[in-house]
């Protein structure tokens, strides 16, 4: 090159290219660590199962299926708001960011493929809950396909709020701490019927975005469905992942500078 | 045309200047270092080069245009100190994965990849966890990364930290070569004086935000005359009472049973000589007289701090 030449910049990876490259990052991490997080997020999920089965009646239906639709988001709540918190609150404080600000990957690409690699690590343990929470409470197996829609969108919903956290936490271990925090309210919220809770407990219920995949998978245990509330339910998971994974995005792209 | 032009920088934490008024010019095709103790502001000084760190005041411009992450992300391979982002992946997947995020495609990717690989001597790490190495081999990954998808600007922040010898010359190699067959220009952050002398075209030397002294190491190194450095370590006990041992006590930087003095040419090898011709040899454990090295010029620009010597 002659001193005065402009050298050849290099060009930009595509949107799905670059989530494609941060999710395989990520999910790498999440191949090494498999086994204990399985056991970690499964087992703590089918206890809590199994404790319930001894204090439910065998009549409460309603009880029966919020338990096992509580317990099953529950391991979304771990390992996508949890884990993924503690995690992007580490790089963050590490400057593992940096890596891909300076290459310019896009914000969404980020969130996206943070979030997508955490809520496919979840899903194994929140199928075995669910199949186990359905033997246990005698639950209707043949509905369980309805985990195919919800757990993406609770695992997107929830992956979303845990990035958030990550960025935006002072230092990584309030990351860890409200992580945490938003788990224990997941669970709380999740696995108790809605009626139980006093007006305002159920007004903060309705604003935690996991209570609409509870919802959700627990009308489709019931012997008469309301599809449409069901469908609504997924529609407001679709549209919290869409917001917080946005939000997070553009977090990303203010926080390294 | 400069590949990067810094005027007035300044950088602020919590009220503290951390680079204050830092001005300087990487040329095209040039090695440029910045050498200097840890807080210096080495880091600082990258992380604005690189868009990831706004300045509080002054000017970076970057092949003609002022810096911004998508200038930079087409225009810098950046190796930051922290390697997070790349320490679940294998070898082969963290460079696959840098390539295609440099825009490459898939089977580009591998290529590049292959060809970095056997470039560095890295294929029997190829298929092994980034976070799972050594620390020199993990660090030699990490440089592996700045090279997949070639960019016509290098910012390397202290790639060479803990390599063996073998390896830190694998890295100065491929940096040559980056710069003479593609005529890329590199910014590398060190604090190792013989990395700086031995790969580098010009520095600038900085101490607590500011460059003390910016030129060609050896001429930096000429601003020392002909001086030359004595350093004399003794057995046990310096032969105090002798009066060549006295006067040299007197003007020595004394670390232990180690003697460090700054003497001129002539001065320095007839006192190496009587020494060594006298009583006092016995006591002496071993010797050296070296030309100044950048240390020596560190030294006498006033800095804080010692550099690392390998």
């Amino acid at each position: 090159m002659t001193p005065s030449a402009v050298p050849r910049l290099g060009t930009r990876p595509s949107l799905a290219a670059a989530t494609g490259a941060v999710y395989a990052g990520q999910i790498a991490r999440a191949r090494t660590a498999r086994v204990p997080l399985l056991f970690v997020a499964a087992f703590q999920s089918i206890g809590i199962l199994l404790l319930l089965r001894g204090v439910v009646a065998h009549h409460d239906d309603l009880t029966g299926r919020v338990v096992v639709a509580g317990t099953t988001v529950l391991v979304a709540a771990f390992v996508c708001l949890n884990l993924l918190a503690q995690r992007v609150g580490v790089l963050r404080a590490e400057g593992g960011l940096d890596h891909y600000a300076a290459l310019d990957v896009p914000g969404a690409a980020v969130a996206l493929g943070a979030a997508a690699s955490y809520a496919t690590l979840m899903i194994p343990g929140a199928v075995i809950t669910a199949f186990v929470g359905a033997s246990l409470f005698d639950l209707p197996y043949g509905r369980l396909w309805i985990l195919a829609p919800v757990l993406p969108l609770v695992g997107a919903a929830l992956a979303g709020v845990g990035t958030l956290i990550g960025l935006l936490a002072p230092k990584h271990e309030l990351a860890t701490v409200a992580g945490q925090l938003g788990m224990s309210a997941v669970l709380f919220l999740g696995i108790i019927p809605e009626h139980r809770f006093p007006l305002v407990l159920q007004w903060v219920r309705d604003a935690v975005p996991s209570t609409y995949a509870v919802d959700a998978l627990a009308d489709t245990f019931a012997t008469h469905v309301d599809w449409t509330g069901v469908g609504v339910d997924l529609v407001v998971c679709l549209a919290v992942a869409v917001v917080t994974l946005g939000l997070a995005g553009a977090v990303f792209r203010r926080s390294v500078r | 045309m400069d590949s990067l032009v810094v005027t007035g920088l300044v950088r602020r934490y919590d009220g503290v200047p951390v680079n204050d008024g830092i001005d300087l010019t990487v040329r095209a095709g040039e090695v440029f270092g910045l050498l200097g103790p840890n807080g210096a502001g080495k880091t600082t000084l990258v992380r604005q080069l690189v868009g990831l760190l706004r300045p509080d005041a002054g000017r970076i411009s970057l092949l003609g245009r002022p810096v911004d992450r998508r200038l930079v992300a087409g225009a810098v391979a950046y190796l930051p100190q922290a390697d997070l982002a790349i320490a679940d992946l294998s070898v082969r997947r963290a460079l696959e994965t840098t390539a295609v995020l440099r825009g490459l495609g898939r089977s580009g990717a591998r290529a590049v990849t292959a060809a970095i690989l056997d470039e560095l001597g890295l294929q029997s790490l190829a298929d092994r966890q980034v976070g799972r190495l050594s620390g020199g081999q993990r660090r030699l990954a990490a440089f592996a990364t700045v090279l997949a998808g070639e960019r016509p600007v290098l910012v390397l922040d202290e790639p060479t930290t803990g390599l063996d010898p073998t390896s830190r010359r694998a890295v100065w190699a491929a940096i040559e070569r980056r710069r003479a067959e593609r005529g890329a220009s590199v910014v590398l952050v060190t604090h190792n004086v013989l990395e700086a002398e031995t790969v580098l075209d010009r520095v600038a030397v900085l101490d607590a935000g500011r460059v003390l002294a910016c030129d060609t190491p050896g001429r930096l190194k000429a601003r020392f005359g002909d001086a030359l450095r004595l350093e004399l370590v003794w057995r046990d006990e310096p032969p105090l009472g002798d009066l060549l041992v006295d006067e040299l006590a007197a003007r020595a930087v004394v670390l232990g049973r180690r003697w460090q003095l700054r003497l001129p040419a002539e001065e320095a090898r007839s006192a190496l000589a009587a020494l060594t011709s006298g009583p006092a040899l016995r006591a002496l454990d071993d010797f050296t007289l070296a030309t100044p090295s950048l240390e020596d010029v560190y030294v006498s620009l006033g800095s804080s701090a010692d550099l690392e010597r390998v």
